[in-house]
């Protein structure tokens, strides 16, 4: 015992002095600071840099994180959206999480972003993540990612996984699925949230399937 | 939609230190380029890059000042469009012709026809530039990557990774940042 009280204290100590906690426990999609908004007709859309959107990669829960690396330039990007668009519907038991990263420069949200989310009227949570030091952040995501997309990194706690490559709806329901069967045997109260229309956070809900 | 036999993550291609391939292709005023045609260069920037890709649009005017730049040191650019024009229409050998004449290219623009050099590279997405050292032993891969770390604002950039890697290399000294990641257009094909 004459070891663990200093431990403990010490422990104490070194934790208190955490400068900042959010890392690692803050829930993104509830608390997160976005830098700006994409505002459009009756949506809008949270802009973030890399170092608070680094928290939605490190989410410490019980959902699956499904992150779509997108733009609306990226023509294979834009052809495999309805895929994850289409997870929730396939995947109504499971707790999973589709959060569409953009990454359309900022010239482009007017132009490009805003009216392609108009007309595509997206059931997934969208926000941007604008950060033009792409060498330093793109190494954070994962250490082989070269920066092209479509990319897409899977995770939970149990497993962590990054795709540079663009999906067939089958290739994604066959990656998820091995996120997914680790969790047969466990009790949770099987629901799905894709948060979709949280108050000033990503676009407005409707109707689903209908993309 | 084709996608690339083989994914872009998994695409085999040049490191540091590797000779790279020398090349015959098409430039946009009809005759062919090859790295063996400058006899004097001290090294090449061979970049791949395309009209369509918005990074590759915002990086255009200092693709063209690093040609200027560079160009007189020994160092000239070499542009090669690596999309397959049937997959992306706007990068086809006419609409080449168009955008580097809009721009005033001081650089060959060469189409990547048939897709066989790109891949030997290893280039993943558009810009993606290849820094080559002519040395005796062949063209030697001296920088892979970025142009600088800041797409969106020239005058924000802090690290001009090109610039310092091409003078680093002119200088006999040692490149500190050879390797780089940036967002880019995947590679049609």
């Amino acid at each position: 015992m004459k070891f663990v009280f200093p431990f403990l204290i010490l422990l104490m100590v070194l934790t208190a002095c955490q400068p900042d906690k959010k890392k690692n426990t803050m829930n993104f999609l509830d608390e997160s600071t976005p830098k700006n908004m994409v505002e459009g007709p009756d949506f809008s859309v949270p802009v973030y840099d890399f170092d608070e959107f680094e928290t939605l990669l490190e989410q410490d829960d019980e959902y699956t994180y499904i992150i779509n690396f997108w733009a609306t330039w990226c023509a294979p990007c834009v052809t495999e959206l309805p895929f994850f668009e289409k997870l929730g519907a396939a995947y109504p038991d499971e707790k999973i999480r589709v959060v569409l990263v953009n990454l359309d420069m900022a010239k482009m949200w007017d132009s490009h972003l805003v009216p392609f989310l108009e007309k595509r009227d997206l059931k997934s949570y969208v926000l941007v993540l604008d950060d033009p030091s792409q060498n330093s952040w793109i190494p954070k995501v994962d250490k082989d990612w070269s920066g092209a997309i479509p990319a897409t990194l899977i995770y939970n706690k149990r497993q962590r996984k990054f795709y540079e490559k663009p999906f067939s709806f089958e290739e994604l329901q066959t990656e998820l699925n091995t996120f997914l069967n680790h969790r047969t045997h466990e009790t949770s109260d099987h629901s799905t949230d894709t948060r979709r229309g949280t108050p000033g956070f990503g676009v407005q809900p409707g109707t689903p399937g209908n993309s | 939609m084709a996608f690339s036999p083989v994914p872009p993550g998994t695409a085999k291609g040049y490191t540091i230190g590797d000779v790279a391939t020398d090349f015959e292709l098409k430039n946009i005023d009809g005759n062919t380029v090859s790295l063996a045609d400058y006899k004097e260069a001290k090294g090449f920037l061979v970049i791949f890059t395309c009209n369509t890709c918005p990074y590759s649009v915002a990086y255009e005017d200092r693709i063209i000042a690093l040609d200027q730049k560079y160009k007189v040191l020994g160092v000239p650019v070499i542009a090669i469009n690596p999309n397959n024009p049937k997959v992306q229409a706007g990068d086809s050998f006419e609409k080449m012709k168009q955008r580097a004449k809009e721009k005033n290219f001081t650089f060959p623009y060469l189409l990547d026809e048939g897709q066989k050099i790109f891949p030997q590279y290893g280039a993943q997405r558009t810009p993606h530039v290849f820094l080559l050292e002519n040395q005796s032993k062949g063209y030697v891969v001296r920088y892979i990557g970025a142009i600088d770390d800041n797409y969106a604002d020239a005058d924000k950039v802090t690290e001009p990774f090109v610039e310092n890697a091409v003078d680093a290399m002119l200088n006999g000294q040692e490149i500190s940042v050879t390797n780089t990641r940036a967002i880019g257009c995947t590679i049609k094909t």
